[in-house]
């Protein structure tokens, strides 16, 4: 799947840009994309350590564990499969906290180690395991109640109220990740069923 | 006021991790380097997996296809009441954060933060993420090979967080 996408991405991208007469700028794209790249990466990395640490601590001092049995109610019935109060759990029940503060920057390390651990549980190691794609899939929909890049574009463009999207977005973001939620419990039966 | 609140956050958070390590008596130092410490393995594991999306994504988004869509797509978003001005945006939005961002910017200097277009376009940037970021980042920090219906399930999410949005403002406002 990934793969003819992706294929699909860098046909496209090329015979298109052949035929739109873009060869410069296919040129260009090709060795900017690798630059780009390692800028992501060196943009990360730092944040990465630095709370990989934090959550270290707060690991080893049974913050996360408290977490993840404060949210287990609503956690289980998201993730059938995994054990109750798993690791795991806890630190996707922090991720989701921290998203919903707008602190993609730590919310994404902190996001990682579940997956990790997500996969740790997983029989076959190299495909996705439904509990996997159920974390992805609430994560991509983003929960975000602060979005402080927006707030703060809008101060910049004069807006007289410039946090008045507030609102909107938390209703919004509610609802999508409801349906992300749905959608996802969709597939995964459907899914299922293939199986059989 | 906002502002104050969302720069105490992260200041608050540490506090409270490093406090509650002391009081159960964790080697707090020991224990963040050897946190840290994970995070060179992991910025190995997703480089060629960041590196081979980005390739992709901008050698597509070069050609400018993405704004042909949007004249295919007008008479749908006249139905649900969108301005096709922020499509591009939308379209954007699930395939590179920063790309949608900069569209973002180019509605709010064109028509206005207050207007109904840069109202919508704050919306749908503030409760989406981007879907094939964190798909290519969840996925490849674990080497996750095979992703099933990850990729459909994420991307329909988007499809309806777009609706959602344009709905949730035209109710607000």
């Amino acid at each position: 799947m990934i793969n003819k996408l992706w294929g699909f991405f860098i046909i496209i991208g090329i015979v298109v840009g052949i035929l739109s007469n873009q060869i410069d700028s296919i040129n260009r794209e090709m060795l900017n994309s690798a630059k780009v790249s390692l800028d992501m990466v060196l943009q990360i990395f730092p944040v990465l350590a630095l709370w990989l640490g934090i959550m270290n601590i707060a690991k080893t001092a049974g913050v996360i564990k408290k977490f993840a049995e404060f949210l287990s109610p609503l956690l289980g019935k998201l993730f059938p499969e995994i054990p109750k109060n798993h690791e795991a759990l806890g630190y996707i029940a922090s991720n989701i906290i921290v998203n919903m503060f707008g602190l993609g920057s730590a919310a994404t390390p902190v996001g990682l180690k579940g997956m990790r651990l997500l996969n740790e549980l997983n029989d076959r190691k190299d495909e996705a395991s439904r509990s996997m794609i159920t974390f992805l899939v609430i994560n991509t929909s983003g929960v975000t109640i602060v979005p402080t890049t927006i707030i703060s574009l809008r101060m910049l463009h004069g807006s007289s109220k410039p946090t008045e999207i507030v609102l909107a977005c938390v209703v919004a973001t509610v609802i999508s990740t409801f349906c992300a939620i749905i959608i996802d419990k969709i597939f995964a039966r459907r899914n299922k069923k293939c199986l059989k | 006021m906002l502002e104050i609140i969302s720069g105490l956050v992260i200041p608050l958070i540490v506090l409270a991790v490093i406090v509650y390590g002391i009081k159960k008596k964790v080697d707090i130092y020991d224990v963040f380097i050897e946190g840290a410490k994970e995070s060179f393995e992991l910025v190995l594991t997703i480089f060629p997996y960041i590196l081979g999306m980005m390739f992709a994504i901008n050698l597509f988004l070069n050609t400018n296809i993405l704004f042909n869509i949007t004249t295919f797509l007008k008479p749908f978003f006249d139905y649900i009441n969108m301005p096709v001005e922020v499509l591009p945006m939308a379209l954007m939005r699930p395939i590179s954060g920063n790309s949608s961002l900069a569209l973002l910017n180019n509605l709010l200097s064109t028509y206005g933060p207050d207007s109904l277009i840069g109202r919508i376009g704050s919306v749908i940037q503030g409760s989406n993420d981007t879907t094939l970021y964190v798909l290519t980042l969840y996925f490849g920090s674990v080497g996750v090979k095979k992703i099933r219906y990850a990729l459909w399930a994420g991307l329909l999410s988007d499809l309806c967080g777009i609706i959602i949005s344009v709905i949730v403002v035209n109710l607000l406002f």
